[in-house]
């Protein structure tokens, strides 16, 4: 059953890979970037469920953290062309 | 009392992967970003939600204690995927990506 598991979320994470390859526009691109993010958490549960040891869980919270500000930075640079901003007047 | 919570671990697991394949469809097949974004966040969040709620009922049979950890992805990951979702499409907007030429409605568009 894990066996499968493992299967078909590396098969989303395939999917994901094609959009972000492909994606004609660069939000395309940060979406896909954001979805594969939490697709490695999965990966990383069920990873450690396989191996059964929780040695891994802390992975997740850091693998959480990093793919929302990744994704935050990404938006704010879109949107204004700079992520830290010296002028606080914007 | 074990088998149940093994099962209901099991039938969690396969859920969120099933979530999962119904995300990366979505995204591989909707026409613009706006409708898989839908597909991207929605079903991503609500697949790892049931994913982490597996692994934290397996930790919980197999080895008897309630890994807080897990709790604290779980509510971590609800609260910010959406407003990961939300965050790039809005920039998207801004930036003039185009929508969808057969979809009917676009209420930004009289605030610009």
């Amino acid at each position: 059953m894990l066996k499968f598991a493992l299967l078909g979320v590396s098969l989303s994470m395939i999917g994901f890979l094609y959009r972000l390859i492909k994606g004609p526009s660069v939000p395309d691109r940060v979406i896909a970037l954001d979805a594969m993010g939490i697709n490695l958490i999965a990966i990383v549960a069920l990873a450690s469920i396989v191996m059964d040891t929780s040695a891994y869980l802390e992975a997740i919270l850091l693998l959480g953290i990093l793919s929302f500000i990744g994704t935050v930075a990404f938006a704010k640079f879109l949107e204004k062309g700079e992520i830290i901003e010296d002028d606080r007047n914007r | 009392m074990t088998a149940i919570v093994e099962i209901l671990s099991a039938l969690f697991l396969l859920m969120g992967v099933f979530l999962f394949l119904v995300s990366a469809f979505g995204i591989i097949r909707l026409p613009d970003v706006y409708t898989r974004n839908h597909a991207a966040s929605k079903s991503s969040t609500l697949g790892i939600m049931f994913i982490l709620i597996g692994t934290l009922l397996y930790f919980y049979y197999e080895h008897g204690h309630f890994d807080f950890r897990v709790v604290l992805a779980i509510i971590f990951i609800f609260m910010t995927s959406p407003v990961a979702g939300h965050l790039i499409m809005r920039s998207a907007y801004h930036t003039g990506v185009k929508m969808w030429d057969r979809s009917v409605q676009d209420d930004l568009k009289k605030t610009r």
